[in-house]
C-alpha cells in the first residue's frame, strides 16, 4: 500500500500499484458536516484530472468531488448509499469512494504529501 | 399613597419551563396536532342532505370505503387554522432579515387594489374587450419595468425567479439559434458566488456551467472573465450586487468582455432592490434580467402568495420575447397569445413559459406599490435599503466579522464566522438562538464563498426604532458568545414551538408519505 496524497480541493488518494483509492479528506468532511446523499461515477467511466467524479451532499451543501488523476473507475463504494455516514466516520477508511485505474500516473507527483497537506490546511485558516 | 391592594407586578422567580402544564399548551402557544388527528367522520361543518335522484356514473371506479377525510365543525376548522397561522413567523410579525429574500413589508394599499373585483374576479378566457382594464395593468407595469431597468422588451408571464431565469436563458438560447451558432456556442460562465438557480437554470436547457472563480474582495474581475469568455461562450449569469452584498463595480467591463466574445449578459435581478433609480441594468450592458416582484416591488412573498418574475430583454433579445404579450393599438389593447401571430409583429417569439398570461394579481399588487411610491420614492426606498444595511454592518463590525473588510455593502451585508472561532459556538447556533429572541434569523451558509455566511438584508421596511432593537440584540447575543455562555446557543432553540430538527437524520431517512393514525384507518373501513 503506497503513500496517500492529497489535493488542494481536498480529495485524497492511495494508490496501490496501478490502482488508487479515492476519497475525500478528515478535513473536508469535517467542513461539510453530516453526509447525506453520495452520487458516484459510474463503472468503467473514463475520467481525466479535475473531472467531477462524485457528487457528495449534506445538510449544509451539496459539492463535487474532483478526480486527482486520470484514469478509469474499476470499482466503486456502493455501501456508501446506504450509509453516506462512513464518509464522516471513517474517511479514509470506509468512507472511501472510488477506485481509479491510473493512466497517467506521472500526475500523482503534483500531489501534496500529507505533511504538505497538513501545512497547507493551516495556511488556510 | 401607595396602593397597597393592587397585584403584584414582579415576575418572581417563575420561568415557564420549570411549570408543565396540564394541557402541554404554553398560554397562547397551543399544541395543534394534524387537523386529520382531531377530526370524526361522524361530524362535519357542513349539513347538506344526500341528494335523492343521484346515480352514479362511476360503475366499477366508485369508492367503496370511506374517503377518510376529517370531520370538524366550524369553530374547530377555524380554530386549528387560526392557531397554525400563530405559529408562523412572517414580515407582518416582525423584522425578517433573511438576506437574498428582500422580505419587506406588503402595503395593505396593494391587497385592497388587488381585490377589486376588476381584477380580482375576471378569468384568463375573457373575451379581450372585457377586460380591458386588466390589460392595461399589465402594459403600464411593463412599461415601468422596461423604464426602471432601461431595456426594450419585457416577457411577464414567469411565475418566480428561476422561472424568470429559465425564460432569459431560453431568449439567449433562440437568439443563438438563429445565427446558426446553436452547435458551437454552449457555455454558461458562473461566478462561484451566483444564486445557486444559475448553474441551475443553464443546466437544464442543456448549456455546459463554467465557473468563474471571484477575487479576494468577493467580486469578479473582468480580466478573468475575458480569459474564459470564447467562441463556445453562450452567456455569462451575474448577481449585481452580488450575493456578498457588493456592487460588482467592474459590471460594465464584464458585460465588454462577454460581448467582444459574441456572448450575451443575463443579469440575476433578485437583488435588484439596491438600485432601483440609480442604476439601469440596460446601461451597464444587461441583455435579459429577471425581476422579482415579490422582492423589490412587495408582492406577497412564500406562504402570502405566488412569486412573478417578469423578464426585461435587450434590443437584441427582444423579438425572441415569449407570447403572450400586450400590445396597444388605436382599438385598446390586444393580447398577442400566438407565435404566429407574434410574426406578424416582426418577433420571433421562442415559444410560451404558462398556459395564460401570469400572476395578474401580483401585477396588480407590483403596479400600485410604483405608482403609489412615484420614481421618487422607489429610489428613495433603495437608498433606504442601502442605508438600513449599512446601519447593521457598521453596528456589528466591532463584534462579528466581515469577511471583505470594513467597507460599505449594498442592501444586505454579509458576516462570516471568524468571529465564532473556537467559541463552541457555530452559525447555525446563533441563528438558532435568534429565535429564542423572537427574530427569524438571517440566511446561514449562503453564498458559499464564504466560511459560515449569515447573510443579513434588513430591507427599508424597518425603522430606527426597529433596527436598534435588532441590533441590541444581536449585540447582546455576541457578547454572550463572547463571555462563553455556549449553552444559551448549542441547545437553542428553547422557547420555540418545537425544539432543534434533527436535520441530518431527515435528510437521510425521510418520512415523504403521511401515515393516518391507526384509530383514523380503522373508522375509514
Amino acid at each position: 500500500m503506497g503513500e496517500t496524497k492529497y489535493t488542494k480541493d481536498h480529495e485524497y488518494i492511495r494508490v496501490d500499484g496501478d490502482v488508487a483509492i479515492v476519497g475525500i479528506s478528515d478535513y473536508a468532511q469535517s467542513q461539510l458536516g453530516d453526509v447525506v446523499f453520495v452520487e458516484l461515477p459510474k463503472l468503467g467511466k473514463a475520467l481525466s484530472k479535475g473531472d467531477e467524479a462524485a457528487v457528495v451532499e449534506s445538510v449544509k451543501a451539496a459539492s463535487e468531488v474532483y478526480a486527482p488523476v486520470s484514469g478509469e473507475v474499476t470499482e466503486i463504494n456502493a455501501a456508501l448509499e446506504g450509509q453516506p455516514g462512513a464518509i464522516n466516520e471513517d474517511p479514509e477508511g470506509s468512507g472511501w469512494f472510488m477506485k481509479v485505474k491510473l493512466s497517467d500516473p506521472s500526475e500523482l507527483s503534483g500531489l501534496m504529501s500529507e505533511a504538505d497537506y497538513k501545512a497547507y490546511l493551516a495556511s488556510i485558516h | 399613597m401607595l396602593n397597597r391592594q393592587g397585584r403584584p407586578t414582579t415576575p418572581g422567580d417563575a420561568t415557564h419551563n420549570d411549570h408543565p402544564t396540564f394541557t402541554g399548551n404554553k398560554a397562547l402557544s397551543q399544541i395543534e396536532p394534524l387537523i386529520f388527528e382531531t377530526g370524526r367522520l361522524e361530524t362535519t361543518g357542513v349539513d347538506y342532505e344526500a341528494p335523492q335522484s343521484f346515480k352514479s356514473r362511476l360503475a366499477e371506479l366508485e369508492r367503496k370505503s370511506e374517503i377518510g377525510l376529517p370531520g370538524v365543525s366550524e369553530p374547530e376548522a377555524m380554530r386549528h387554522y387560526v392557531r397554525l397561522s400563530q405559529k408562523n413567523y412572517g414580515i407582518d410579525t416582525g423584522l425578517f432579515p433573511l438576506g437574498s429574500c428582500t422580505m419587506k413589508h406588503n402595503p395593505r394599499l396593494n391587497e385592497k387594489i388587488a381585490r377589486m373585483p376588476g381584477f380580482s374576479d375576471v378569468h384568463p378566457l375573457q373575451p379581450v374587450s372585457t377586460v380591458q382594464g386588466a390589460l392595461e395593468v399589465m402594459h403600464t407595469l411593463s412599461h415601468w419595468l422596461m423604464e426602471l431597468t432601461g431595456m426594450d422588451a419585457v416577457a411577464l408571464s414567469p411565475k418566480a425567479g428561476a422561472h424568470g431565469e429559465l425564460c432569459g436563458m431560453m431568449a439567449i438560447k433562440a437568439a443563438i439559434a438563429a445565427k446558426g451558432e446553436s452547435a458551437t456556442r454552449n457555455v454558461v460562465l458562473v461566478p462561484d458566488s451566483a444564486h445557486g438557480t444559475n448553474p441551475a437554470t443553464a443546466a437544464l436547457i442543456h448549456f455546459i456551467v463554467k465557473p468563474v472563480p471571484v477575487r479576494e474582495d468577493g467580486t469578479v474581475d473582468p480580466a478573468v472573465v475575458a480569459s474564459l469568455a470564447g467562441p463556445d461562450t453562450a452567456a455569462i449569469m451575474l448577481t449585481n450586487p452580488n450575493t456578498c452584498g457588493l456592487f460588482e463595480k467592474d459590471v460594465v467591463a464584464i458585460a465588454d468582455a462577454i460581448h467582444a466574445a459574441g456572448g450575451y449578459f443575463y443579469a440575476d435581478g433578485a437583488n435588484f432592490n439596491a438600485i432601483v433609480g440609480k442604476a439601469r441594468p440596460g446601461d451597464l450592458g444587461v441583455d435579459a434580467m429577471h425581476i422579482n416582484l415579490h422582492k423589490t416591488f412587495s408582492t406577497p412573498h412564500g406562504g402570502g402568495g405566488p412569486g412573478a418574475g417578469p423578464v426585461v430583454l435587450s434590443e437584441l433579445l427582444a423579438p425572441f420575447a415569449p407570447v403572450p404579450f400586450v400590445r396597444h393599438t388605436d382599438e385598446g389593447f390586444e393580447l398577442v397569445e400566438s407565435e404566429e401571430e407574434a410574426s406578424n409583429h416582426g418577433a420571433h417569439a421562442f415559444g410560451r413559459m404558462t398556459a395564460f398570461h401570469g400572476q395578474m394579481g401580483m401585477y396588480v399588487r407590483a403596479l400600485s406599490y410604483m405608482l403609489s411610491h412615484g420614481s421618487d420614492g422607489l429610489r428613495q426606498a433603495s437608498e433606504d435599503a442601502v442605508l438600513n444595511a449599512n446601519y447593521v454592518r457598521a453596528c456589528l463590525a466591532d463584534l462579528m466579522s466581515l469577511p471583505f473588510g470594513n467597507r460599505p455593502c449594498m442592501h444586505e451585508v454579509l458576516f462570516d464566522d471568524t468571529w465564532l472561532k473556537d467559541t463552541g459556538v457555530t452559525t447555525l447556533d446563533f441563528a438558532k438562538a435568534m429565535i429564542d429572541e423572537g427574530y427569524h434569523p438571517m440566511t446561514v451558509y449562503f453564498p458559499l464563498v464564504v466560511h459560515g455566511a449569515m447573510l443579513i438584508e434588513p430591507t427599508e421596511s424597518e425603522s430606527r426604532a426597529s433596527l436598534d432593537l435588532f441590533i441590541a440584540t444581536l449585540r447582546d447575543l455576541a457578547m454572550s458568545v463572547k463571555r462563553g455562555e455556549t449553552e444559551r446557543f448549542t441547545g437553542a432553540p428553547y422557547h420555540a414551538p418545537v425544539r432543534r430538527m434533527d436535520e441530518t437524520r431527515a435528510a437521510r431517512s425521510p418520512i415523504l408519505k403521511y401515515t393516518p393514525p391507526q384509530a383514523a384507518l380503522e373508522a375509514a373501513e
